[in-house]
């Protein structure tokens, strides 16, 4: 299937734009899918966005209009929905996103230690991409396992329980 | 003789470790009885009944009863078509994780507890709104969703009764205002989170302006033991240390020496939980201050640990419930830093909706982050108890402002030594 035409150059720079967005069938039978769970088509913006990303990553420019398109409401209501929640991603990101928990519980055993721990293994800081675009490091708000923080996920793993110590090792696993 | 489900109706099912019981599995522990007894013993609104003489109270922090919540939803005849049964199972509230105990380790629980309270509202559809980091209890819950499927509990006319309904986990994509519960409406319709004005209520006017009822995974997951055991079994279960009825997740994070979640009698006390259930502090520290029940409750002190934990005396003492897990803060803390965590945490996490919120957060949280710096200045302690009267509960447009004040109010009357060091230390020329 057609990939979102991706022009690199833009990419280096920081700002990806795509001018055409084939949805896959794959993806289009999936979102279509999902219209069945609902009363009223809207409802599966967050499942399409979602759907998207899956394949691709992140969510260009270009999908938002044909998503609008799919579901039958103005792009600019699909782009609403995109900027308003935190795991869709409007830019790229690594293969490997890890989100780091920073709320109370997490914080109380030891945050800090293990976001600086992650930092400086990776040079990268929250928000940020290694230059080989392995990883991805962002916060997120309680993860809900807060008797074993501080606790982090990687991509859909939550680990808990880290230590400085044990952060070459866990991000090692993660290619 | 008692089973375990008669004492401990919310975990009986769970052993640590151990994969969740399949429908075979749960059927044989008594599971899908309440369906059966409910459906075909039961008119809708005899099972609402028996909940609220239950005296159940909503544990997604609020306490409001959940049989008077259903009690609201009109009848058919006044509202007739679609009505929609929500689960609120985007549980975000840092220091909280007791009900992705429930849905990853009992799914089929949630599920059938699911099918008698839409029964009793004569839902014509059902969503678990769970968020979307859950990705085990989301596995574990479309699984247990397809096995009811198969064997009848959902779908069309469900035990030959004539009432449909069909059940959908929704995974949201983040952003904690989604626990609130018209903005979790709006974010299922699809939509950004923004909280709704109230009246009307879900239970009038919700998800796509029909009669909707939301309550949180663990208030739903009692549903079936009320109808199964009755009413007075469920009083009973508090072993007479609250007015509420039955048991509650408790648990204890932070460091103390065993962190954990229990199922106790409501009403435990706060020391039990923590020095029983938790082995007390880790070693060499101190117990400073307590959130009972998460980043948006008030800190109480050490001298309060003797309270029982129910809604009506922690709100007594000044603070909340909330959802019952407790947040210890050691001696080694400093509360200027704590707080300014939790209102990082409120400031990024305000929908953007009303000003107050959005303007005010941020506000508090550099005010916090300068104090913390020693940046501190004369006149920042006023500014932050003035915030807490301009987000109080009334003002902003709905409950996350105000309960970002709670632990921020709590810790300038326990500890306004602290904040006021901050700025000693660094306004030398205008403190003297």
């Amino acid at each position: 299937m057609t990939e979102a035409v991706l022009k690199l150059a833009d990419l280096v720079a920081g700002h990806p734009v795509t001018t055409v967005y084939v949805m896959s069938d794959e993806e289009r039978h999936e979102i279509e899918h999902c219209l069945h769970h609902y009363d009223d088509n809207r409802a599966a913006s967050i499942d399409a966005l979602k759907i998207v990303q899956k394949k691709h990553g992140w969510v260009p420019d270009a999908a938002i209009a044909k998503i609008g398109e799919l579901i039958g409401i103005p792009a600019a209501d699909v782009e609403g929905v995109a900027t308003f929640y935190n795991l869709i991603f409007r830019r790229p990101v690594g293969r490997n996103v890890i989100k780091i928990c920073d709320s109370i519980s997490c914080y109380l055993t030891g945050y800090d230690e293990v976001r600086n721990a992650i930092s400086a293994h990776l040079r990268i800081n929250l928000g940020q991409t290694t230059a080989d675009n392995r990883y991805t490091l962002l916060p997120i708000c309680c993860l809900g396992a807060c008797d074993h923080g501080p606790v982090a996920m990687i991509n859909d793993d939550t680990h808990r329980d880290l230590s400085v110590e044990n952060i070459p090792a866990l991000l090692e696993q993660y290619k | 003789m008692t089973t375990l489900a008669e004492t401990k109706p919310l975990t009986a099912n769970i052993v640590a470790g151990r994969a969740p019981l399949n429908l075979k599995e749960y059927s044989a522990a008594g599971g899908y009885r309440a369906v059966r007894k409910a459906l075909k013993e039961m008119a809708p609104g005899d099972v609402t009944k028996i909940v609220k003489e239950a005296n159940l109270r909503g544990r997604g922090g609020a306490g409001f009863p959940t049989g008077v919540k259903w009690g609201l939803v009109p009848s058919m005849e006044k509202s007739p078509g679609s009505r929609y049964l929500v689960c609120n199972a985007d549980e975000m509230e840092p220091g909280t994780f007791k009900d992705r105990l429930l849905m990853e380790s009992d799914p089929h629980s949630l599920v059938e507890a699911m099918i008698v309270a839409g029964y009793a509202i004569s839902a014509t559809r059902a969503y678990i709104f769970l968020r979307g980091e859950y990705i085990e209890a989301a596995k574990n819950l479309n699984a247990a969703i397809a096995e009811a499927n198969a064997a009848g509990y959902l779908g069309k006319d469900i035990l030959g009764t004539g009432w449909s309904m069909d059940l959908h986990v929704h995974t949201g994509a983040g952003r904690y205002i989604c626990g609130e519960e018209t903005a979790l409406i709006n974010s299922l319709e699809g939509r950004r989170a923004n909280p709704r004005a109230k009246p009307p209520f879900p239970a009038i006017a919700g998800l796509w302006g029909k009669p909707t009822v939301v309550n949180n995974v663990e208030s739903l997951c009692n549903v079936q033991h009320i109808v199964n055991n009755g009413s007075a079994w469920f009083l009973g279960l508090n072993q007479g240390k609250s007015k509420d009825g039955g048991t509650k997740l408790y648990g204890v994070s932070g460091r103390a020496k065993k962190t954990g979640l229990w199922e106790l009698p409501i009403g435990t006390t706060a020391r039990e939980i923590l020095e029983v259930h938790a082995g007390g502090m880790k070693d060499g520290l101190k117990l400073k201050a307590w959130l009972p029940g998460g980043a948006s409750t008030d800190f109480l002190m050490p001298e309060h640990l003797d309270l029982a934990m129910d809604f009506d005396t922690i709100a007594k003492a000044g603070s909340r419930m909330g959802t019952g897990l407790l947040t210890v803060v050691d001696d080694r803390q400093n509360m200027v830093s704590v707080v300014r965590n939790l209102e990082d945490f409120f400031a990024r996490e305000s929908c953007g909706w009303c000003t107050p919120c959005r303007d005010g957060l941020p506000w508090t949280y550099k005010t916090l982050v300068a104090m913390e710096r020693g940046e501190g200045r004369p006149g920042d302690i006023e500014m932050l108890e003035k915030m807490t009267r301009f987000l109080a509960p009334g003002r902003p447009f709905c409950a996350h402002a105000p309960g970002a004040m709670e632990p921020l109010q709590s810790a300038l009357k326990f500890f306004r030594g602290e904040f006021e060091a901050t700025i000693r230390k660094q306004s030398p020329k205008v403190a003297a």
